[in-house]
């Protein structure tokens, strides 16, 4: 497919304004801490890291899909009911992932709860269908929806690195903190595994991202 | 009816869907800059789901569940349609945000004037679908418990947009380090509320 794309559209597959389409979401376009899109199911699924690539994982292909397939059909929808179908092919690829979730790696599945069926609501989608899909060709589109998936993805892995390691020591379950500094007095902090400290997690990442980038900060 | 106060009080203090599981996050940090405009939200959001979330719950009982089908015919007992709950459940959000639109327009055009912008964002609103699929997932068993959880959940989101925003406007005298101004700050104060919200864990009514 890529193949016939590509003879359409005259340009390489990975032409410098396709590359950067899957850059910026990493940092000066990320979509949880510039275009504050899809906190909602980022920040429950953080206590682990586990549960939290594997979100990531989900939500990248996702994006990418529902991206491809709304940006296939763009000229084809009619605007008046076009939220509509994008929920529902959204609603159906997240189907698929949960069924397949459920099918291979169901204790995750468990933990995830509501938060896969919950993709269909995160904010990343919808934004990035009306923003970029629905007036982008297909290829672009699928790499957009990539990218966003994926710096979504590095949000959520950093914020449960370190909920994980200082909540619970440990780091995909394996310890990562020797027995003799519990020895002499070093305790888990629980209060990194309790909801409030992802939020304030975020709230550090976003000043330490600001503070290197002076471009994106607020008046 | 003491059980029924009791989870309304729940799903308003403890399990409140901001501090407890950051459903509707986006919108909740998007329009959090005045009180005015986040009371307006707030309502709108209430009033949705005390709507949807009662006919998602008819919808899951009696056609999507596991044997729910029996009451057509005992041949359906083994039939299990739950896999399509999400994008049932979607569907029917959308479209009772778009009735509930088209009625409040015809009989409150005062209402509609004031909730009017932000009917349409709340049929993507995490909160809606959550508080249906939390609905499914834990069982409640009465038309009434799914009733008094759906209200409770909205007043609790209510009372949390309109603190966050009534601090905002306030905070936006102070002088704060500048990497951390709008969306960082925000995100501080959410999760500092959302420790204050912690103490009311445990309580029983």
């Amino acid at each position: 497919m890529s193949e016939k794309l590509k003879k359409v559209e005259k340009e390489p597959m990975f032409s410098s304004k396709v590359l950067k389409l899957l850059k910026n979401p990493f940092n000066l376009e990320n979509p949880i801490t510039v275009q504050v899109l899809g906190i909602c199911s980022a920040l429950a699924v953080t206590v682990q890291m586990k549960p939290a690539i594997v979100m990531a994982l989900s939500v990248t292909i996702v994006t990418a899909f529902s991206n491809l397939i709304i940006s296939s059909l763009r000229n084809t929808i009619p605007s008046r009911i076009r939220i509509i179908v994008q929920l529902v092919v959204v609603a159906a690829l997240v189907i698929i992932v949960d069924q397949i979730l459920k099918a291979y790696v169901y204790d995750v599945s468990k933990k995830l709860s509501v938060f896969v069926g919950l993709i269909i609501t995160n904010c990343i989608l919808m934004g990035r269908l009306e923003a970029y899909a629905m007036g982008n060709k297909p290829w672009p589109s699928f790499v957009d929806g990539f990218g966003n998936g994926l710096g979504y993805g590095l949000i959520l892995v950093i914020v449960a690195f370190f909920r994980e390691s200082l909540g619970s020591g440990k780091i995909l379950g394996a310890k990562i903190i020797p027995q003799f500094m519990y020895d002499i007095g070093y305790m888990d902090n629980g209060l990194m595994i309790l909801p409030p400290m992802a939020l304030i997690t975020i709230g550090i990442i976003i000043w330490v991202q600001r503070s290197k980038t002076p471009e994106l900060q607020e008046k | 009816m003491e059980n029924l106060f009791n989870l309304f009080v729940r799903s308003i203090f403890i399990d409140n869907m901001i501090f407890a599981y950051f459903l509707g996050m986006c919108s909740f940090l998007a329009v959090s800059k005045t009180v005015k405009t986040s009371v307006g939200l707030g309502i709108a959001v209430t009033f949705v789901l005390l709507v949807t979330a009662p006919v998602n719950w008819l919808i899951d009982t009696y056609l999507l569940k596991a044997g729910a089908l029996v009451w057509l015919s005992p041949d359906f007992a083994d039939l299990d349609l739950s896999y399509l709950s999400f994008m049932i459940f979607i569907a029917v959000i959308a479209a009772i945000v778009q009735l509930v639109e088209m009625v409040v327009e015809k009989f409150s055009p005062s209402l509609y004037n004031a909730l009017g912008i932000f009917l349409p964002l709340i049929a993507v609103n995490c909160a809606i679908l959550g508080v249906a699929l939390f609905v499914q997932e834990r069982e409640y068993h009465t038309i009434a418990e799914v009733t008094v959880y759906a209200g409770g959940s909205g007043i609790g989101w209510l009372l949390a947009i309109a603190s966050l925003a009534a601090i905002r406007e306030k905070i936006s005298y102070s002088n704060i380090p500048k990497p951390l101004r709008g969306l960082g700050i925000s995100f501080i104060i959410t999760g500092l509320m959302a420790i204050a919200f912690m103490s009311f864990m445990g309580i029983k009514i």
